[in-house]
């Protein structure tokens, strides 16, 4: 399916991208799914998405955790934890 | 309610006073007035910026209004955010509240800040003398949001 991926905040920073459109495989079925396939790449990602790794993710802008599940077309946001107020 | 997410300043004494003017119902109006600072760990602060996820934020924000609204009789709520650069002693964020009695207004009012910055997508990054810093969370807003689980 295709998703929508914004990154916020510092992750923005060390992605080096605020953006993109994927097509993930058919087993990226919920969040935790997502974020081992975006690890997957190596690098930065490993490193700011491996387990125990603080951050946050938001699913069509609700809060979300690794068990919500994914649809075509869906906006997930991954972010630090928030610094408002 | 009226929640606004904006780069420009707002006038706190306007804002409260349209919380009470209209409606003589109200008795209490409670309200917070977070504010930039100077110094944060230690490290001179110039500027600062508020970055934040325009759609998601006013959601949020809309969000926890509502959970105060359902936990508390309140006759009007004011959330405004400010986004964009500010600089020490410029306000950041209002939360206004108004009820009948000030044991609503307080509870709602502390409620909605505690759950603001727990929960509402900004981040904050500080300019300072030794270079550009984002600020971390910390550790009391989230003992702070927890105090109001049910």
């Amino acid at each position: 399916m295709k998703l929508r991926l914004r990154y916020f905040a510092r992750l923005r920073e060390l992605f080096g991208t605020g953006a993109e459109t994927v097509q993930v495989p058919d087993d990226v079925r919920c969040l935790a799914d997502l974020i081992g396939w975006l690890a997957g790449r190596g690098g930065v990602w490993a490193e700011q998405l491996a387990p125990g790794r603080a951050f946050r993710m938001a699913v069509n802008q609700d809060m979300a955790g690794p068990e919500t599940r994914l649809a075509d077309d869906d906006e997930v946001a991954l972010f630090p934890p928030v610094t408002g107020g | 309610m009226k929640i606004r997410v904006q780069t420009e300043p707002f006038d706190l004494a306007a804002e409260v006073t349209a919380l009470y003017r209209d409606n003589p119902a109200v008795g209490a109006v409670a309200s917070f007035l977070g504010v930039t600072r100077d110094v944060n760990a230690g490290l001179g602060v110039h500027t600062m910026t508020l970055e934040h996820y325009p759609g998601m934020t006013e959601r949020a924000l809309e969000k926890i209004v509502r959970e105060a609204e359902q936990r508390w009789h309140l006759l009007g709520v004011t959330v405004i955010h400010r986004v964009g650069p500010l600089a020490p002693t410029e306000p950041i964020v209002l939360v206004a509240v108004a009820s009948a009695h000030r044991g609503e207004a307080f509870q709602a009012c502390e409620f909605i800040i505690d759950y603001l910055k727990t929960r509402a997508p900004f981040w904050k990054k500080e300019l300072t003398p030794q270079g550009e810093r984002w600020v971390d969370a910390r550790d009391s807003d989230e003992t702070a949001a927890a105090r109001w689980r049910t």
